[in-house]
């Protein structure tokens, strides 16, 4: 079982995994991911590939607790034990000399554009890096990312960080100061990545963005994952995650993503139950033993 | 007894679970034989001279033989009997299409009575985990040959227990965190126990078969590393693992699964115990599973077993042309399942949320018989209607994944996608690399699959003590 070497918090509810996995590492590049499971009963869910350490054999990945598993994932400690862990999945981002490259992430998805953003820089690529999040706090990866970026640009919904308002406001200022943009990326939430793909569709410049429709077997197997791109059905696990913002029907994706919402809500309920009763008798634990 | 009297003797029908019960569990159908009744069965048979029904085995079980010890009582015989060529005898007794195969050859069927092999064959390989009387003892010396395998379905886990036999040291490579493949996420628990597949799967542990999961060949690890870390031959065996979509209208709307999505759910996630494991699978109030093979029916039982009101099997031949095993039909309707024969979908519509609502159905006709030999649906203009339902289970069949023809050099494919091999030795194209199953032939049965892990074995043992 793959191990956790290093754990920590980066942002409240979102957390920073270095794991153990020498054959992942090996063969992972930017844009795949991979299918955690955290114990007997659990589900299965997708990560993305947040870094890579070829030589030590380790991968990185970045959490966002939204639900009963991603908790459960943020609750693991250094030295703990991933139950299963299967990957790389999907196929890697295209990567090669573009010219000048926009980044654009949110939430968990700037970590996946770090790792993007430097093999694009090795590639010689200028890179013009956007990220944004609701308040300064939860704005993560920002070190890391300045060393990989020509420029980076920085928003916050509140105004507490960098500039307020949304990541398309500035992407908008690029495509109309009239330099040559040659390709657009994002990861983040799906309004976010749709709302790119509409500031970049009048300026005709080439829009990438990774999808995370619900998935089981990762592998093609099951067709879960299915999104339609250009009016065609694809499954994301393996044609994907990433895809041209321009052809995806994210009306679709957002449907499909909500398909488990009342159970999501029972498990997370219960999961949130738990935790109470857990500290509950924790404490009288403690307590008694006093 | 004398020719005349046995064959006075009726055949032995497998008793089951009285279907109003049934529907609301998901323990197994089908109860089995008690000894009495396995020894009267096993005195119908013939023992002929030259015994038909062994020409319908894929893997030739030496039937005469294991039937007669039954009759002896002779339980202990029996069973090494089987095993000697069989190693899954308590799934293939459940599972096989026996009345397209051994039942379908042997001389008693022409009366339509044919011994109930495959019963007696479950009964037999049940007893044996009950008493455990066949203990697997290898004593071979290690050839020191590493042999991997691709999958863990039952093409590789028979070529697994083949080769560990003959004492090479044997690594399965599984992308799933199970073995058993089909048997485990796709054949449901009420019509093959995952208790017994993984009994079975320990013996193979026992024998000192290695097992790598969560390994995805082409990705984790690819072919051609293997090779370069020493091992001598490799057997590919991932199935046929691609569901196949109609590409209608509404097809991805909320509530349309493919099979494979809806029983791995149900079956390796175990989304029926749900909240207690965290998987969940929607399961509605109406409805439709589009095939008529055996991934149809399991996955219609399956539905029915979550309390809707109606379950559909939508068929665009009729019952006569339907692939799946006379008896998973006849359990379906007894479980009361409906049947729309003659009918295909041609599109769905959905609510605001995109959830999917009704379906378009179109009635069709039997015309000329195609290439199969199956005669041709054609649509009956006009004849559209629609139904109401709020899940949709699409079974209409599997291509195979190309993702290890894409990251090996030199293994051809043919035009339906299939790995070319040497009916022979199961060998592909590529010297030392071997394949079979789903992803070699289109036969798609679980004993087909094991007949071709046992050759590839063969053919593989030859081929890495001659090198
Ligand atoms: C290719 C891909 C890469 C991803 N990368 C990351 C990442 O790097 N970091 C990160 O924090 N999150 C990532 N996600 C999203 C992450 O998988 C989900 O947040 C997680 O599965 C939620 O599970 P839960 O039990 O915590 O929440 P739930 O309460 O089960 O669900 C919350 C939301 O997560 C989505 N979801 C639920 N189950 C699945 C599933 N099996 N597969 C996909 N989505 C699901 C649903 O849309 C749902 O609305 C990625 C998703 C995909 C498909
Ligand atoms: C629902 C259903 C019901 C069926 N019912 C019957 C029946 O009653 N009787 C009958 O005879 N047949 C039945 N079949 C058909 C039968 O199950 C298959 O023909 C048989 O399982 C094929 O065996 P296999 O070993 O080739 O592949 P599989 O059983 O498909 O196993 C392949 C294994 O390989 C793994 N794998 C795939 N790709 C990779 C990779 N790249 N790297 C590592 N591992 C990989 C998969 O996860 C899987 O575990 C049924 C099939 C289905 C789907
Ligand atoms: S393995 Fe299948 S075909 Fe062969 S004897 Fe048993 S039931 Fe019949
Ligand atoms: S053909 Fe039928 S009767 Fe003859 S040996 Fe085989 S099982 Fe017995
Ligand atoms: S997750 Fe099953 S096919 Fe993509």
């Amino acid at each position: 079982m793959p191990k956790i070497l290093e754990k920590y918090e980066l942002a409240p509810k979102t957390h920073y995994l270095k794991v153990e996995a020498p054959l992942v590492a090996r063969h992972a590049e930017a844009g795949q991911f991979v299918i955690v499971r955290v114990n007997e009963t659990g589900e299965r869910v997708p990560f993305t590939i947040a870094d890579i350490d070829k030589e030590a054999g380790t991968i990185t990945l970045v959490v966002q607790e939204v639900g009963k598993t991603s908790i459960e994932v943020g609750a693991l400690n250094q030295g703990d034990m991933i139950h299963d862990l299967l990957g790389p999945l999907g196929t890697a981002s295209e990567v090669e000399k573009f010219g000048t490259v926009i980044l654009m992430g949110g939430g968990f998805g700037n970590a996946a554009i770090h790792l993007l953003g430097k093999a694009l820089k090795k590639a010689g690529n200028k890179i013009i890096t956007i990220i944004g999040a609701r308040t300064k706090e939860l704005l993560i990866m920002e070190e890391e990312l300045a060393k990989v970026s020509d420029e980076l640009v920085i928003m916050t919904d509140d105004g507490s960080y960098g500039r307020q308002g949304l990541v398309t406001q500035p992407l908008k200022e690029f495509l109309e100061s009239g330099q040559a943009i040659n390709r657009v990326v994002a990861v983040g939430p799906i309004p976010m990545m749709r709302a790119v793909g509409e500031t970049t569709r009048p300026f005709g410049v080439k829009t990438i963005v990774s999808l995370n429709p619900i998935m089981v077997d990762g592998t093609g197997m099951c067709g879960g994952c299915r999104v339609t791109v250009a009016g065609e059905t694809h499954f994301a696990c393996t044609d994907g995650p990433e895809f041209d913002a321009h052809q995806v029907d994210f009306n679709e994706l957002v449907k499909r993503t909500r398909m488990y919402k009342p159970q999501e809500q029972h498990a997370l309920d219960e999961c949130r139950l738990n935790k109470k009763i857990n500290e509950l008798s924790n404490e009288t634990a403690n307590a008694g033993g006093k | 007894m004398n020719p005349q009297e046995r064959l006075k003797i009726p055949r032995h029908e497998v008793p089951a679970q009285d279907p109003d019960i049934r529907r609301n569990n998901y323990e197994e159908v089908a109860i089995g034989f008690d000894e009495n009744t396995a020894i009267e069965e096993a005195q119908r048979c013939l023992q002929c001279k030259n015994p038909l029904c062994m020409q319908g085995c894929p893997v030739s079980i030496n039937i005469p033989k294991f039937i007669a010890e039954i009759a002896k009582g002779a339980m202990d015989e029996a069973i090494r009997t089987i095993r000697n060529t069989n190693s899954l005898p308590a799934v293939c007794g459940r599972v096989c299409p026996q009345e397209s195969q051994c039942e379908k050859t042997c001389v008693l069927a022409k009366k339509g009575k044919s011994v109930a092999i495959g019963a007696l064959e479950r009964f037999i390989a049940d007893y044996d985990r009950k008493n455990q009387i066949s203990k697997e003892e290898v004593t071979v010396s290690s050839t020191g040959k590493k042999i991997g395998i691709i999958g863990a379905g039952p093409a590789g886990l028979t070529a697994a227990g083949y080769l560990a036999k003959l004492g090479h040291q044997v690594t399965i490579f599984e992308a799933f965190h199970e073995a058993g493949g089909v048997l485990i996420y796709g054949i449901p628990e009420f019509r093959l126990p995952k208790d017994i597949v993984r009994s079975e799967i320990k013996a193979l542990e026992n024998l000192g078969v290695e097992y790598s999961f969560n390994t995805l060949v082409g990705r984790t690890i690819t072919i051609e590393e293997l090779l370069a870390d020493h091992f001598s031959a490799l057997f590919v065996a991932p199935g046929a693992g691609l569901p196949v979509f109609m590409h209608l209208p509404g097809e991805n709307l909320c509530g349309v699964y493919s099979a494979n999505e809806f029983l791995t759910r149900v079956n390796l996630m175990k989304a029926f115990e749900f909240p207690k494991v965290d998987t969940p699978v929607f399961c509605g109030k109406r409805i439709a599973v589009i095939g008529g093979g055996n991934t149809a029916m399991d996955a219609a039982r399956t539905a029915l077993r979550m309390n809707p009101e109606e379950v559909y099997i939508i068929y665009r031949r009729t019952e006569k042309e339907m692939p799946a095993r006379l008896e998973e039909i006849h359990h379906a309707k007894e479980e009361g399942i409906k049947f729309l024969e003659l009918t295909n979908p041609i599109s769905y519509a959905g609510n605001d949320n995109g959830w999917v609502q009704e379906m378009e159905c179109i009635r069709m006709e039997l015309g000329e018989p195609d290439a199969s030999g199956r005669r041709r649906p054609v649509a009956v203009p006009g004849s559209n209607f629609t139904l109401p339902v709020d899940t949709v289970i699409v079974a209409i069949g599997a291509k195979t994944n190309d993702l290890i023809m894409r990251t090996t050099q030199g293994l051809e494919t043919s035009k339906w996608g299939y790995l070319v091999v040497d009916p022979e030795t199961q060998m592909t194209t590529r010297p030392g690399i071997f394949a079979g199953g789903d992803i070699a032939s289109a036969e798609a049965t679980v004993i087909s699959a094991m007949g071709q892990g046992r050759r590839a074995g063969k053919a593989m043992h030859d081929y890495v003590l001659n090198r």
